[in-house]
């Protein structure tokens, strides 16, 4: 193989934030994003919002999906933005959300930069194709 | 391709940030160089007048060894003591889908939130070896952004982590206790690139015992890679072992080699040349962080023997000669490869071999005569 072969690979941060323990949904969308042929960083259990900002940074993630099934995504969520932007990387970074989200917390958390929030029944597919085609493109 | 060189000032900027300190930038670039984005040989070249300083540690081992786990607590260390620490943990990748999860991150627990830890995780991306060409260039990218210390963490063992050595400085290989009969497998391969051994998970059953089986074979080994170095030095180099090696010479080699060798190397003269570095065995306990002080005196003692041997200058000139070759092969690679497109295309001509209106080697030399042309052309 030429070293001088030329791909891009989506690389995308599962993320769990905060106190919440459940983290089956995770290591699904995990394991779908892996063979959808996604390189995929997870981040393991009760993550602090900085480090989830820290792991986005430092692995130059595409695609950061943040799984949340406690409900403090309207405190957890703002923390994890604020400090992408700190770092200049907010704007080339595809925000999404995962878990149980109120449709009205889902329109507030879009207003912030998350760009689609999945509840409980998307079907994978639906995700990997929304992933797919907003994939942020980077010169 | 390298044809395609262009100056962006996107590159400037990013090898300015990287030079800055700039998180962000170092990030960038390791993308780049990951996807071998165009442009990027040229912000590798850039980079490498910046490059020399970081101590550059491999750390390899079967899978479930504790790598992960020790190499978050090596950097915790580092930092102790004051060190900025780079991590570059190589995952595998499927072979199938090119996907990867990668996991290594998960077990930096004790550098959460700490932005003097840059760690990087990488698939392999299905390249052949443990380590790829990009691992090599993301190091150069850490050294120059001015990280003291870089580890770089592969993926569990096999015949591949051989390529740690083209990359690091040192190489700590961890052995689980208990694995007695994969000792006897790693002979052949692991044992023969290792600086140093570790017997990680060392409160574990059968620890004794797997420290004592690495002990007779580093003393045991035939150290293969020696011979092939220093090949002028060979019959010296036995000569010195026996007439010196019978008072105090023996001791400092067998005991721990750290002290000893060091001490030895700095005797000056041919002694210099001959001083082996004889690859000590620790124990540690990644979980606790045992050993962990004990392991990183071995790797400053390593890399001073390096530097007061001259093993480093010529290591280096090892690994550059492999990397200029690399490139040059892969370089000549795409032309070929270009030039079968322009008659046609691999498929076309191998159909046309299999209906024997030509044959294999008719095809090469057709596809490398341009190429041989315009070098016999440069040449006049």
């Amino acid at each position: 193989m030429s070293a001088e072969q030329e791909g891009r690979t989506i690389r995308c941060l599962v993320a769990k934030v905060g106190l919440d323990g459940h983290d089956r949904g995770a290591h699904v969308i995990a394991r779908a994003f892996r063979d959808a042929g996604f390189e995929v960083v997870y981040s393991g259990l009760h993550r602090a919002p900085d480090e989830i900002v820290q792991a986005a940074v430092q692995e130059d993630v595409d695609v950061l999906g943040i799984s949340i099934l406690s409900g403090a995504h309207n405190t957890l969520v703002p923390k994890v933005i604020e400090g992408l932007k700190e770092y200049g990387a907010f704007e080339d970074t595809l925000i999404l959300v995962g878990g149980i989200v109120p449709d009205d917390d889902t329109a507030a958390l879009k207003e912030l930069g998350v760009a689609e929030v999945f509840g409980p029944g998307t079907p994978m597919s639906e995700t990997i194709e929304f992933v797919r085609a907003n994939v942020p493109d980077r010169a | 391709m390298a044809g395609e060189r262009r100056e962006s000032s996107a590159d400037a900027d990013l090898v300015a940030g990287i030079l800055d300190g700039d998180q962000r930038s170092l990030a960038r670039t390791i993308t780049r160089i990951e996807n071998r984005s165009p442009g990027y040989r040229d912000l590798v070249s850039a980079l490498h007048e910046h490059t020399g300083h970081a101590d550059v540690i491999g750390v390899t081992g079967a899978p479930g060894a504790g790598k992960s786990t020790l190499v978050d607590k090596l950097a915790a260390a580092y930092r102790d003591r004051g060190d900025t620490v780079g991590v570059v943990a190589v995952d595998p990748s499927s072979p199938y889908t090119g996907g990867s999860v990668l996991g290594d991150r998960i077990r930096m627990a004790s550098n959460v939130g700490d932005m003097e830890v840059f760690f990087r995780s990488m698939s392999a991306r299905g390249r052949l070896g443990g380590l790829s060409t990009a691992t090599a260039d993301a190091v150069k990218a850490l050294d120059a952004f001015g990280k003291d210390v870089v580890l770089i963490e592969t993926v569990g063992a096999g015949q591949n982590e051989v390529d740690v050595v083209r990359a690091a400085d040192t190489v700590a290989v961890l052995v689980q206790p208990g694995s007695g009969d994969d000792v006897q497998t790693l002979k052949a391969g692991i044992l023969e690139i290792g600086d140093v051994f570790v017997v990680n998970k060392a409160d574990m059953d059968g620890a004794e015992r797997t420290l004592a089986e690495l002990e007779e074979m580093v003393h045991l080994r035939d150290r293969p890679t020696r011979g092939l170095d220093t090949a002028h030095h060979g019959a010296g180099a036995v000569g010195h072992a026996d007439v010196d090696g019978n008072g105090d010479d023996a001791d400092g080699n067998v005991a721990h080699g750290d002290e000893g060798n060091v001490a030895h190397g700095g005797d000056g003269g041919d002694d210099a040349d001959t001083a082996e570095w004889t690859p000590p065995v620790l124990r540690t306990v990644g979980t606790t962080g045992e050993g962990v002080d004990e392991l990183i005196a071995v790797f400053d003692a390593h890399a001073a023997h390096l530097r007061d041997s001259g093993e480093l200058a010529q290591a280096e000139r090892r690994r550059y000669a492999e990397e200029i070759r690399t490139l040059v092969r892969s370089d000549i690679g795409a032309l070929a490869a270009a030039e079968i497109e322009r008659r046609g295309g691999i498929e076309a001509l191998a159909d046309r071999v299999r209906r024997r209106e030509t044959d294999p080697y008719t095809v090469a030399d057709e596809v490398v005569a341009p190429i041989a042309a315009c070098v016999d052309a440069a040449e006049e």
